[in-house]
């Protein structure tokens, strides 16, 4: 028998409970006479604090709360991918077959679909000694993903009996185990996980491989490593979401989990309209097939909120477990730390910065460290990658999330206003962002790339910072005056950025750019600059070299050559050579 | 037979305090009668056991500890629907306030429920407001919420009444399922009356439904009249298979409403004094807009607010552009310039312009136009910076092109009449000719085919 109590007070998502309850942290309730999930956040010897995952209108004092006994836990088994759930692990689709078009309080329906067949492939076998992590079967879950079964972590023993192939619903067993202490355990398709708690790996191991995502100014200028962490700050209107859509596209994750959390629905409508719709340049499958949404938006009961990016990344760390490769895109952490300060607000808690509770910091640096590359307890390796939006109140980096989120990333894309009101996007500013990584990754792409990859990166890094200094002279004086080798500086560097950097998300080759054709491009823009400079040397005018069109089709590049056609680059260069030629025949 | 509770235990400013009540639930809707005399709606906003937290909506004045009867009415705050709501005017509760009685029908909460993102249809078709600013740059979308972020004393009303009268779908067809319904939070008389004046001079005054709580009405009220409107709105569109557009105004004084009842309650304040909740808040109004998939009708918002001292960064317009769908921007300078409507295009912005433009729905070149256009014009901006230092004549022949460029875009682009209605066509030829006071080169933004086509076209 359970244990329950009475509600006393209610505050909005928050109830409190008169006297011990017994009830345990984090444990799932139910609330009121329509059972409403909620979970227990705080406890003493006379009041039990319980945050509410549903809107609390209508509930009365004195109504029943009950425990379940199970911290707040997400389900996880086949039907997690090409689904779309709610903060706490609800399918969006089911609701709305039973409540419509709106979702109505206390439904209940089950996390993932128990009914549905699956086709399972038994991989252990009878008498085999098993620990947590070992993978007993496989089940095609998608076109694109195999899902792997695996014992669940903590649990090692002797497999008593294990079920032929065949089809099996996720609560059907399909093995026996007898524990070590001699008890024996049903093995089905599905385990249970509290979200708060990181799943257990065998080892952690630096991150060496990139996540190529096909966008310029990542793979080349601020790349980060499959098992990293990056944060896209910007201000409304900054392109974050665009930037995560992008990855969530393009990048060569296995397993994408996209969190909407407190963002607008019709942008979730949008993912799941578009992903199922595009494929996958890799599986040729639709996206969505490697593909998770929690959808949280803004609307939504605000604990919800709190507890969707949990429920996402211990979804990702399930994945993490099979050997794949997963990367999260949380939009927005902003909107989970307000949530935070919101539940805090209520608790009357002693505020720390503008309001947000003390123990911001940590909860950041708990959910970032949940990230990571490695071996897994069945000796695979996979990892988890964070790619997380921050929306700085008022665009303004030097607010409480941005400058903590700023402590436990190591890839910052600073998203720039002034970029994007000019339509410079993706707006990601060179001289603002920074990534940690480069030097960890430096290996892979001499080796995977060029050897000259980095190098030329750093030439293109240098060429903008110099840019940027000769702005501030021509900010003031125009840049009539500059001598002509800075003039080239300048001519240089706006090649870059509109040729390189800017990138068109809705061009049908230039929205996913391979890293070849990225190292090509730096390649004939680097030769193109070593030209005009030993030109400018001789004593040539920028005015004469600007006289062919030579600068403009190297602009154009990026439209011209096709991502499959990077043979067409030798022409560039001889280009380039004849037009070297040709200024000097004609003004030597 | 329900229980009057005779008094009160504590009254602080909008919020009172009620004791030993028996089976209140939260956010119920409470009655209370002042001396026998005046009733007045309140609404549980905490709950303790058998005390009460209620929020007056019609102020708390002449209240007090002995003279009130209250009583419960056992259901949340609701609004009486029906289609007969069509050119009604009710005061900021949803009370009629037009002698024309009361209105019978379904009662629905005001609080609704969030739209299922499953259940929701992403919006593509565009209206034409006739307004080159809005179709060219930032493109309205039905379904979409796109505020209007504007100062004290910039034509905000004006802008949203023209754009009201203009609003067409992009194919012209005719449209007899369109209404309006609108939402005025503590806005003057004179603007209430503006806008009425223009429904009727319009001849739509009786496809409007109108909320009105002015300035001088309580404040409290206004914490409720959106969702009201927004209640009536949702009905006539997903029920009743209208395409409604609401017009919200003014968000500040409902942010502001928010803050006063916030500290009052004693609650620990984040930005500027408003509460933490503000986002949240602000959230659950503007995400009821949009389509429902296999409904006929939308809801598409304008939500109007004036930036405290213009100030885009403060916590009311902020946290509505990281909520809304882009913004349209006002702008003193420009208004300074008798340049109207006064939009600064540059932080103006609709984020769902992309999928209702082009090949199809617009013109093929109407997305490279935008772009450029966009472009070019913070050049300008570049251009006048240097100007300003070093002189207009010290510029180089390129920087006063696009000075002209700037000068000819706010006043034939962005500028045009009042009752001016242009065509799609008519607004990106005009952006093909500004284009073409700039040379060929500059223009990177556009594809070359286009531009080929367009660049050298005979006018």
């Amino acid at each position: 028998m359970n244990k329950t109590g009475l509600i006393y007070g209610i505050n909005g998502p928050v109830v409190y409970i008169k006297g011990n309850t017994g009830f345990r942290m984090s444990e799932m309730v139910y609330v009121g006479k329509e059972k409403l999930v909620g979970e227990v956040i705080s406890l003493s010897s006379d009041t039990t604090t319980i945050q509410v995952f549903e809107e609390t209108t209508g509930l009365r004092p004195g109504e029943i709360v009950e425990a379940t006994g199970d911290a707040i836990s997400v389900t996880l088994a086949p039907g997690i991918l090409d689904n779309i759930f709610d903060g706490i692990q609800r399918p969006l689709s089911e609701i709305s077959k039973i409540s419509g078009a709106y979702i109505s309080r206390g439904v209940t329906v089950n996390a993932l679909d128990t009914s549905r067949l699956w086709d399972v492939h038994m991989t252990a076998k009878a008498g085999q000694e098993v620990s947590g992590g070992f993978i007993l079967a496989e089940v095609p879950e998608t076109k694109s993903i195999l899902h792997r079964v695996m014992v669940p972590p903590n649990c090692s023993g002797t497999l008593l009996h294990v079920a032929a192939d065949g089809t099996y619903t996720i609560n059907d067993t399909i093995a026996v185990l007898q524990l070590n202490d001699g008890t024996e355990m049903n093995l089905t398709l599905t385990q249970k996980w509290p979200i708060r708690v990181q799943r257990p790996v065998n080892a952690r191991f630096a991150a060496t491989r990139p996540l190529v995502t096909g966008q310029r100014i990542l793979d080349t200028l601020f790349p980060i490593a499959k098992g990293g962490t990056a944060a896209v700050p910007g201000g409304f209107g900054t392109g974050k979401t665009m930037t995560q859509h992008q990855i969530a596209k393009w990048s060569d994750a296995d397993i994408i989990i996209y969190i909407g959390c407190g963002e607008r629905g019709n942008e979730m409508t949008q993912v799941l309209e578009d992903f199922s719709k595009l494929v996958d340049p890799k599986s040729g499958n639709p996206l969505m097939d490697r593909t998770s949404l929690i959808a949280n938006t803004s609307n939504m009961p605000v604990a919800a909120r709190e507890a969707s990016i949990y429920t996402g990344i211990t979804l990702a760390e399930y994945y993490r477990d099979m050997g794949y490769d997963v990367a999260i895109m949380a939009d927005s952490t902003s909107r989970w730390a307000e949530a935070l300060r919101e539940l805090s607000g209520r608790l009357e808690e002693m505020p720390a910065e503008e309001g947000f509770p003390a123990y911001l910091a940590s909860r950041l640096s708990t959910f970032y460290e949940r990230a990571g590359m490695v071996r897994n307890l069945n000796g695979s390796e996979g990892s988890v990658s964070i790619i997380s939006a921050v929306s700085p109140q008022g665009g303004d980096f030097s607010e409480p999330v941005t400058q903590n989120t700023r402590r436990f990333v190591r890839c910052f894309w600073g998203l720039d206003k002034a970029l994007a009101y000019s339509r410079h996007f993706p707006a990601i500013h060179w001289l603002t962002s920074y990534s940690e990584y480069l030097g960890d990754l430096a290996p892979w792409y001499a080796q995977h790339v060029s050897p000259d990859f980095v190098d030329c990166r750093n030439q293109i890094v240098a060429i903008l910072n110099q840019e940027s200094s000769l702005m501030e002279i021509v900010k003031l004086i125009g840049s009539d005056v500059l001598p002509d080798d800075q003039k080239l500086v300048l001519e240089v560097a706006k090649v870059i950025r509109l040729g390189f950097l800017q990138q068109n998300a809705f061009h049908p080759e230039d929205t996913c750019v391979p890293l070849l054709k990225q190292l090509k491009m730096m390649e004939v823009i680097l030769y193109l600059y070593s030209k005009s400079k030993a030109l400018v040397t001789m004593g040539m005018p920028m005015s004469i070299l600007k006289e062919g069109n030579i600068f403009e089709r190297i602009i154009a590049i990026k439209y011209d050559v096709a991502n499959n056609e990077l043979e067409k680059f030798e022409q560039y260069k001889k280009d380039i050579d004849a037009f070297y030629d040709q200024v000097i025949e004609k003004n030597a | 037979m329900s229980i009057e509770y005779l008094g009160l235990s504590e009254i602080n400013g909008p919020l009172v305090v009620l004791e030993g009540v028996q089976d209140a639930s939260f956010e119920e809707i409470v009655e209370i009668t002042v001396d026998r005399t005046t009733k007045k709606l309140g609404r549980i906003i905490e709950l303790y056991e058998d005390k009460a937290v209620i929020q007056v909506f019609e102020g708390t004045e002449n209240m007090s500890l002995q003279n009130t009867h209250t009583k419960l009415t056992g259901h949340p705050m609701e609004i009486a629907l029906s289609p007969k709501l069509l050119g009604r005017t009710f005061n900021g509760v949803g009370q009629p306030i037009d002698d024309l009685g009361t209105i019978s029908g379904i009662k629905r909460n005001v609080n609704g429920s969030p739209l299922n993102p499953v259940s929701r249809k992403y919006p593509r078709n565009y209206i034409r407001t006739g307004i080159s600013a809005i179709d060219a740059l930032t493109t309205l979308i039905r379904g979409q919420k796109l505020p209007i972020f504007s100062g004290n004393g910039l034509p905000h009303d004006k802008l949203a009444a023209q754009i009201v009268k203009q609003a067409s779908l992009g194919d012209n067809s005719s449209d007899e399922k369109f209404a309006i319904v609108f939402a005025a939070m503590g806005v003057k008389y004179d603007v209430a009356e503006f806008f009425r004046r223009t429904f009727e001079e319009s001849g739509v005054a009786d496809h409007v439904v109108m909320f009105l709580n002015l300035a001088n009405d309580p404040v409290v009220e206004r914490l409720i009249t959106p969702k009201v409107a927004l209640t009536a709105a949702e009905y006539l569109a997903f029920e009743q298979n209208m395409h409604i557009l609401v017009i919200l105004t003014d968000m500040t004084s409902f942010s502001e409403a928010l803050r006063e009842v916030s500290s009052s309650k004693g609650e620990i304040p984040s930005r500027k004094g408003f509460p933490g909740y503000l986002y949240s808040e602000l959230a659950t109004i503007y995400e009821r807009a949009g389509i429902i998939d296999g409904v006929d009708g939308s809801v598409t918002q304008i939500p109007i607010l004036t930036m405290p001292n213009d100030d885009i960064t403060h916590p009311i317009p902020d946290l509505t552009g990281y909520i809304t769908e882009g913004q349209i921007v006002l702008d003193r300078y420009l208004h300074g310039q008798a340049i109207y409507p006064p939009i600064n295009v540059l932080p103006s912005l609709s984020r769902l312009m992309k999928d209702g433009i082009g090949e199809g729905y617009t013109r093929a070149d109407h997305q490279d136009v935008a772009n450029q256009l966009f472009s070019s014009y913070a050049k300008v901006g570049q251009a006048r910076a240097l100007a300003s230092v070093i002189g207009e004549d010290e510029l180089s022949p390129i920087d006063k092109k696009y000075l002209t460029f700037g000068r000819a875009f706010e006043s034939e682009f962005v500028g045009q009449g009042e009752v001016e209605n242009r065509t799609i066509e008519t607004t990106l030829n005009k952006g093909w000719e500004l284009l073409r006071l700039l040379p060929k080169e500059e223009l990177d933004r556009i594809n070359t085919a286009i531009l080929e086509q367009y660049y050298n076209a005979a006018e």
